[in-house]
């Protein structure tokens, strides 16, 4: 008897500390990743790192504001791109889809989650590079836009799933009032559900966001990487994930800890990010949608 | 009386009415722009699939599946059998500590406690984090401060830390979804917690735990930019401490070099189709979840 109680104890503990690893992991992270990155912040002056618009490692300037614009412009580009097409599949799927061709689209858009990111990228290298280059006669297809188009694709399946979701769990009675009152089947949908549904489209939106901001294999084979300011959606960008990547393999001394500076400002980014998505998460729940 | 007059008529009005609302020229529009966007996606996605897959299949040689790596022949051998190493290792340290928290926020804890929130929302966070922090975080803590360098050790614990929040959540969804007479009958039965779970929830429990698994096995293939700098890019056979890199990073590494992109294309067939079917199988348990019940 006393040998099964004690058993029961240390199980329960065992499955408290596993309980614990994902909290232990986030704050490991957090202090690993402020400790080494902060300091090199202070070294280059916080302000000369993050509004410097240059960055020659080999001169010991480190600014990494291009690159920050590269992840901001090359993100919104995504979202311009990708958000109206996912929206309107997601509301495809949702409510004009044939039954019989839903299943071939669902499990379509599953299949491109699926698929890894450096695939997305080598098909962006292989294909899309060398028709932008063709189609704009520039010197270099690896460009801002390739890059923004190649990422709202990846984006899809994240932003149609969450919609998807959203739009599903509208209470049916609003559709049936809107078409009582009269309006069409497309009235219906498009001016009484998806208003229903905004907080999850917005969530969603902003998952992608995340997604897009931290992606890296896919950009880097695609945007070109120059370390300078953006200067155009044809010309050659650089994000934040792209520097950290390509650069790390060989980095020393200030540069490494100035690549991990970097990863720093990318962590707060997406921390930042995840914090809407958990108010916004939290609102739909007190609004009932 | 006007009212019983127009509904004794035949229904000539009322169709009227239903066919303009049906000709409307902007619901009409609406319906179009849908169609349009899901044609869009679809052909993307088929087209993504087909290009990779005639062209990677066009440039399958022999040269490919080579026991050894040189530089000439660029085998993926190798770099197959580290995957297969990389991704039984992380589920080593994952695969419990995953399922073993799922228990604790299930079996255990009450819900409304503080401290349950707190784990819900790092797992959040952690899920939320891109690879390449995590690649950054395991450079720094697993590679530097415990030394153990460029390993497959460093790049297991990393994916293990990755795939952490994906095993968590699919196997609390599986144990919540057992339902309460089981434990009620066993307990009933005089069977203490410990034995109830491990003897009558997490069996029933197994396919939705499974299909969370497999998912995080799909998620280590075909990760890259994580491994870069924990496992780092030596294209040969690797033991816990020695660097190598997986098929995905042996996938851009190649197309990176551009000296053998034949080879590439053809190693991107092999990682696409692995991870899909690998996604597909994940689904297929579920499946297999639900028919059950």
């Amino acid at each position: 008897m006393k040998a099964n109680y004690i058993r029961e104890i240390v199980m329960k503990v065992i499955f408290f500390i596993a309980a614990c690893a994902s909290v232990f992991a986030v704050i490991l992270i957090c202090v690993f990743l402020f400790a080494n990155g902060i300091p090199a912040m202070g070294e280059i002056g916080i302000f000369k790192f993050l509004l410097g618009t240059e960055w020659r490692p080999s001169n010991d300037i480190y600014g990494i504001l291009p690159m920050i614009l590269g992840s901001i412009y090359v993100t919104a580009g995504a979202i311009v791109i990708g958000v109206p097409i996912a929206l309107l599949t997601a509301i495809f799927l949702a409510y004009f889809c044939p039954k019989r061709l839903y299943r071939f689209c669902k499990s379509g858009i599953n299949l491109m989650a699926g698929i890894p990111s450096v695939v997305y990228g080598f098909f962006g290298l292989v294909l899309m590079v060398p028709m932008i280059k063709s189609v704009f006669h520039i010197r270099s297809g690896a460009t801002m836009l390739t890059a923004s188009i190649l990422l709202a694709i990846m984006v899809l399946p994240t932003i149609i799933g969450v919609t998807e979701a959203s739009l599903q769990s509208v209470p049916k009675s609003y559709y049936e009032g809107a078409l009582a009152l009269g309006a069409t089947h497309a009235q219906s949908v498009f001016f009484t559900m998806i208003p229903a549904a905004k907080s999850g489209i917005v969530t969603g939106v902003v998952l992608g966001i995340g997604r897009v901001i931290g992606e890296t294999m896919a950009v880097i084979m695609v945007a070109g990487n120059q370390a300078v300011m953006p200067e155009g959606l044809l010309a050659g960008v650089r994000t934040m994930t792209a520097n950290i990547v390509l650069e790390m393999g060989y980095a020393s001394g200030l540069h490494r800890e100035a690549l991990i500076a970097t990863g720093v400002v990318l962590f707060v980014f997406i921390l930042i990010i995840n914090l809407i998505v958990a108010a916004l998460k939290k609102g739909a729940i007190q609004h009932g949608d | 009386m006007a009212t019983n007059n127009k509904s004794t008529q035949p229904d000539m009005p009322a169709n009227t009415i239903t066919v303009n609302y049906k000709k409307s020229r902007f619901s009409k529009f609406l319906t179009g722009i849908t169609w349009v966007a899901a044609v869009i996606s679809m052909i993307v996605l088929v087209f993504l699939v087909a290009f990779i897959l005639i062209q990677g299949v066009g440039n399958f040689s022999a040269d490919l599946f080579a026991p050894q790596y040189t530089s000439d022949n660029g085998s993926l051998v190798p770099a197959f059998v580290n995957t297969i190493f990389m991704v039984v290792l992380s589920l080593i340290i994952a695969a419990p500590l995953g399922i073993f928290a799922a228990i604790f926020l299930v079996e255990y804890a009450s819900s409304t406690n503080k401290f349950i929130t707190v784990i819900r929302m790092t797992a959040e966070t952690l899920s939320g984090i891109p690879s390449i922090v995590y690649g950054l975080f395991g450079m720094l803590f697993f590679s530097s401060t415990l030394h153990w360098g460029y390993s497959m050790l460093s790049g297991a614990f990393t994916m293990a830390i990755m795939i952490l929040p994906l095993i968590m959540r699919t196997s609390e969804e599986a144990l919540m979804a057992v339902p309460d007479s089981y434990r009620e009958g066993s307990f009933g039965v005089g069977a203490g917690k410990l034995r109830t779970i491990f003897r009558i929830v997490l069996p029933s429990a197994v396919p939705g735990i499974l299909s969370g698994v497999i998912l995080g096995i799909g998620r280590v293939v075909g990760e890259t930019a994580a491994l870069m700098f924990t496992a780092g890019t030596v294209a040969d056979y690797a033991g816990f401490m020695d660097s190598g890199r997986t098929l995905a990073l042996h996938m851009y590494v190649l197309s990176n070099e551009g000296l053998h992109m034949d080879k590439a294309y053809a190693t991107a067939v092999i990682l696409m189709v692995l991870v899909l079917g690998i996604n597909a199988l994940s689904g297929l348990v579920a499946k297999k979840l639900t028919k059950g019940q």
